[in-house]
């Protein structure tokens, strides 16, 4: 199914938590949420679920105005952050909770709810435990169990509130690629809430990077990842390094020297230079960027050396491999093989 | 250096532990407290109860006014402890689990029987309801009596009762959140089957103390009754006032047979209470009292 959010604001006690927020998701799709703490990607999606309503705007599951319609009548599925499971129900009545609640004239018959209950827990790889209670499981086995109940009477959306975020970190990696293998089996379209943006960049079709209740890109992980459209983006997606520069005869200025890079078609005058530190080329030219090792540390494969940059004032990190031998205030010259300039503020 | 080794040892307890004298005093200090205070009256009142015989003792208990007097007080429990569940459950799951105004306002209103002396709660009755009150007249004129009858009583004892079901259930549903109902709403459940498969048996055994509770004081309560029962003997006088009334008239063993049914029940309550706290610790949020 696919939901459209249309210019939809979310006050609460007149503080605002989304200012004007669109978003098309697409049906099939899985897409994460991505912004720090506050950045209204909760509120988001429990608009889209209903437990929210908006203080303006609409919401449209298909063609169905669902702005208007209750958490019931939405038929969505609903993955909490803290599981949310019934503690005095076993497994299996946990699963089949959504569907034993039916009205009579849709429920299915007990046989029948069983049957689908157990097919569930089959398919979150928990089979056999049906009879436990949710206190006796581990975390993750929990997780598996409240998507199972979700999935139970067949959602038209599955939302997911960081669903991984109460885990720890190994059991998560297990269970991202596990959520994306459900995904491409059972083909719901998925919402998914994190802050964790190697979590969105790795299980995502498309992610939606937010930040102080306004959505800031939506795209593809390699297209946002390549191409941040903004400088919260550059920050917030993966490891970024920033100098301040100014841009004048189409070339990047830095303490009154050319770094050597074309500022295309950038205004002149003061800009930020985003780039990567994993993405630096070392160079001998006068017209780079050159800088004086503060520190340098081992992180797995590669040695990331933090930098003072001359005609800067503020340190900046880059990536080298891990047998370069950066001592302490030995003189670097490097240029950025990818970068992005942004207007200053 | 065996013996060095030892008075070393010796010293190591840990910083919040007192030495062994000391501790022992405490134990010995509460002991004889509580055996004064608490075990020598149980003790008295089952001594006194028993003193000329278990037919006496009997005959006592079977006696017209003490029989109207329990099943008084049997009636009045009756009806102001499921009135208080009500009551508890509505007001605890508007303080969990919405914002609103003048909540803070609610919460310290729920306190107030705890801190208003029983007596004062009866004689607000007599003024809402007695021969010189707006209200008393009025409803004596389509044949209804509140003081002195049982809707007084009634009303006195769910005054007094109305903190323990609230008080228990709230910290307990406040730290359980609204994350369970929202879950059962998402998968279609409407409002009373969310609350009667959810909600209720997450708090069901701390709204079973705070029944016990409420129970044991609702038998129990003496001052407010007091005071709107108008103590008419086998009619208006519940257990605790038929107890004062027997002493007054020198019939110890009468009033202490009676008094005694009072103890069994506050011991009786108590086992409970210690089972749940002892079986159900965490879900009772027993730690807020």
């Amino acid at each position: 199914m696919e939901v459209r959010v249309q210019n939809v604001r979310k006050e609460f006690d007149r503080f605002p938590a989304l200012h004007d927020v669109s978003l098309d998701i697409r049906s099939g799709e899985l897409i994460a949420l991505l912004g720090p703490s506050g950045s209204g990607k909760t509120t988001l999606l429990r608009l889209i679920a209903g437990l929210e309503m908006p203080t303006a705007g609409r919401i449209f599951f298909g063609d169905t105005d669902a702005s208007e319609k209750t958490v019931q009548e939405r038929n969505i599925g609903f993955v909490f952050q803290h599981y949310a499971l019934f503690r005095h129900m076993t497994i299996l009545e946990n699963i089949s909770f959504g569907l034993k609640v039916r009205p009579r004239a849709t429920r299915p018959p007990a046989g029948e709810i069983r049957r689908r209950a157990l097919e569930l827990l089959d398919l979150v790889q928990l089979a056999g435990l049906e009879k436990r209670y949710p206190n006796q499981l581990s975390g993750g086995q929990r997780q598996r169990v409240a998507l199972a109940r979700a999935l139970a009477i067949e959602p038209a959306v599955l939302l997911l509130d960081e669903p991984f975020g109460a885990l720890d970190a190994q059991v998560r990696r297990e269970l991202r690629k596990w959520l994306r293998e459900i995904h491409d089996r059972t083909g719901h379209t998925t919402v998914f809430v994190t802050h964790d943006q190697e979590e969105a960049l790795e299980l995502s079709d498309r992610l939606c990077v937010m930040s102080q209740g306004r959505i800031e890109q939506v795209g593809t992980p390699d297209d946002v990842y390549d191409h941040p459209t903004s400088p919260f983006v550059f920050g917030f997606i993966g490891e970024s390094s920033e100098l301040p520069v100014t841009v004048q005869n189409n070339e990047v200025w830095l303490g009154g020297r050319p770094l050597g890079l074309p500022a295309g078609d950038s205004q002149p005058g003061k800009a930020r230079l985003f780039f990567r530190p994993h993405d630096v080329e070392l160079v001998q030219a006068d017209a780079a960027l050159t800088g004086a090792v503060n520190t340098a540390r081992r992180v797995g494969g590669t040695r990331r050396v933090e930098l003072t940059i001359s005609g800067a004032n503020q340190p900046v990190e880059v990536d080298l491999p891990f047998d370069h031998p950066a001592t302490e205030n030995a003189a670097l010259t490097f240029r950025p093989r990818r970068w992005k300039l942004f207007p200053a503020a | 250096m065996a013996t060095k080794l030892r008075a070393r040892a010796k010293r190591r307890i840990s910083p919040t532990s007192e030495r062994p004298l000391v501790q022992w005093l405490l134990i010995a200090i509460s002991l004889a407290f509580m055996g004064i205070i608490l075990v020598l009256p149980l003790y008295a009142v089952f001594h006194e109860a028993f003193s000329k015989g278990i037919g006496a003792y009997l005959a006592a208990l079977t006696e017209r006014d003490a029989q109207a007097a329990i099943r008084l007080t049997l009636l009045v429990a009756a009806i102001a402890v499921p009135l208080n569940v009500v009551f508890g459950l509505a007001a605890s799951w508007a303080i969990a689990k919405f914002e609103f105004k003048g909540k803070a306002f609610l919460i310290t209103l729920i306190d107030l029987p705890f801190s208003v002396s029983p007596v004062i709660s009866g004689l607000v009755y007599v003024l809402l309801f007695g021969a010189g009150s707006f209200l008393g007249p009025w409803l004596k004129s389509y044949g209804i009596e509140v003081l002195f009858a049982l809707p007084g009583i009634v009303l006195a004892t769910i005054f007094v009762t109305f903190p323990f079901v609230a008080r228990e259930l709230i910290p307990l549903m406040q730290d359980q959140g609204t994350g369970d109902e929202e879950a059962a709403l998402s998968l279609g459940a409407n409002g009373w089957q969310t609350f009667f498969r959810v909600t209720l048996p997450n708090i069901k055994w701390g709204l079973l103390y705070g029944v016990l509770l409420c129970n044991a004081r609702a038998m129990g309560e003496f001052g407010a009754v007091a005071v709107v029962s108008g103590k008419i003997r086998g009619q208006t006088t519940t257990m605790p006032l038929q107890v004062e009334m027997l002493y007054n008239e020198y019939n110890a063993t009468a009033a202490f047979a009676l008094a005694s049914l009072l103890a069994l029940l506050a011991l009786v309550t108590l086992v409970l209470k210690s089972v749940l706290e002892w079986r159900f610790g965490e879900e009772i949020a027993a730690g807020s009292h």
